[in-house]
């Protein structure tokens, strides 16, 4: 095991070398000494990390406790449900309500509230249902005959899947996409300009899809440093090590590396090129809206015309026509939003641990277990 | 929701095949990769094998899921 994360650790700053350490903690230790040494006297470093999962390696293994106190780990909006805004939730809701069509999606989905109620809390009146897979979803159709609508949310990472699906042109298997392209996202928040973002560190499994090159574009507009990082304690450590030296070199106006990949073992310069061209194939794109985000320019996936026949929002267009969106009162104080947009932690929110825990959620940062809420209340980093 | 867990292929029948996680097997779709063999490690996302993988690297992969899901 030292072995591989020597090898990595070479491959990512060409000055630690493989086989000097044995173990794992004493290579984290190792390389949080050289973050520190790396940064002393520099101006405040501000890291955004753009998955639920890489916050739960960070909040699990006390990793921002490992870092001098001018280098910010940021949590951004990397987390499907999350990001997935009300409106959308209140569309499937509307449909349920005026249809009888058997709901699926994915658990996670099912416990946020809207307006007090969850898809779970249709059940007993509507046929909702979990699924682990869309895959689960067609065989309901096929099996059952009745109408399936799949509430599909998720980035790059899920949409090859829901791609697939359709491709497989089932009759009464019909997709509600609520799936949106995350580098949008990015660039939006880029854009923005508040968060103050020195660097990010790319989400390893979007990445195993769109590859290191879809980055690129990034790099050129906004000339920002970008690692895509595994999801080990050091594979995080190694990419804010890589950043900082990097987010230092601008600074001083010297070159440097601006996009790189230290997650080797799962994600390449191309992506998965079939899993791009079934996506490009079945979802176009869209001006979307984000929860926290606003309206993202090109984020949405929306089923392109030509598969119009298993586009729920098509199919069942008539129930859409008296629909309204209306805002939830119960969110007024929630700052989910905010900490999407890594402006607030958890913490500053006057609901966490209070009237929002994880057996009673109120906004989806504490329902999804990729929600940075959920993942603070989970390891207790709420005692201050 | 993005996280993807590796395994070794038991069995092909394409598009399908059957995957061991570590003693639990489950059918996913294969037919986003390329040339899947019985053997190979795949990294595997709602169902769907989304990348092949060395196996030192699953094993890897699988060795930190585990302390991710035992060790909370």
């Amino acid at each position: 095991m030292s072995e591989s994360r020597g090898r990595r650790v070479e491959k990512g700053t060409g000055d630690v070398k493989a086989g000097d350490v044995s173990d794992v903690k004493e290579w984290g230790k190792k390389i949080a000494r050289m973050i520190r040494e790396e940064v002393e006297g520099e101006d405040e470093i501000r890291i955004m990390h753009l998955c639920g999962t890489h916050e739960d390696t960070i909040t699990r293994y006390g990793i921002r406790s490992l870092l001098p106190e001018n280098v910010k780990l940021l949590s951004g909006p990397g987390c499907p449900v999350c990001i997935t805004p009300d409106s959308d939730l209140q569309m499937v809701f509307h449909l349920l309500e005026n249809r009888d069509v058997i709901l699926t999606t994915f658990g996670d989905m099912a416990r946020v509230p809207y307006m007090g109620k969850t898809l779970f809390s249709f059940r007993g009146e509507r046929d909702v249902r979990i699924v682990y897979s869309i895959f689960d979803a067609l065989e309901i159709a096929k099996k059952e005959g009745k109408d399936v609508v799949h509430f599909g949310i998720g980035f790059e990472t899920t949409m090859p899947s829901t791609a697939l699906a359709v491709l497989d042109d089932v009759e009464n298997f019909y997709v509600f996409s609520s799936h949106r392209y995350f580098i949008p996202a990015m660039d939006y928040l880029l854009s923005l300009g508040e968060a103050r973002i020195d660097a990010f560190i790319n989400p390893g499994h979007v990445s195993t899809i769109v590859g290191v090159k879809a980055y690129e574009e990034i790099t050129e507009k906004y000339r920002v440093p970008q690692v895509i990082a595994g999801f080990e304690p050091n594979d995080v450590l190694l990419a804010v090590l890589m950043l900082v030296k990097a987010v230092k070199k601008l600074r001083a106006g010297e070159e440097t590396e601006l996009l790189m990949n230290e997650y080797t073992r799962a994600v390449t310069y191309e992506g998965n090129v079939r899993a791009q061209k079934v996506m490009d194939e079945v979802f176009g794109r869209d001006d979307w809206e984000w929860r926290g985000l606003g309206l993202v320019p090109s984020s949405g996936a929306p089923i392109s015309e030509k598969y119009s026949e298993h586009d729920a929002f098509k199919v069942f267009e008539d129930v859409f026509e008296d629909f309204t969106p209306e805002e939830d009162p119960r969110k007024r104080a929630c700052r989910c939003g905010e900490v999407l947009r890594g402006l607030v932690t958890p913490r500053d929110c006057p609901l966490f641990m209070k009237s929002c825990t994880p057996r009673d959620p109120v906004g989806p940062c504490m329902v999804s277990f990729e929600g940075t809420c959920s993942i603070w209340a989970k390891y207790g980093e709420y005692s201050f | 929701m993005c996280l993807a867990v590796p395994g070794r292929v038991v069995e092909v029948e394409y598009p399908f095949a059957v995957v061991d996680f570590k003693g639990a097997r489950r059918k996913v779709r294969i037919d986003l990769l390329d040339d899947v063999k019985e053997g190979d490690y795949v990294l595997v996302h709602v169902g769907f094998a989304i990348q092949k993988v060395e196996k030192s690297e699953a094993e890897e992969i699988e060795n930190f899921l585990e302390q991710l899901a035992f060790k909370a």
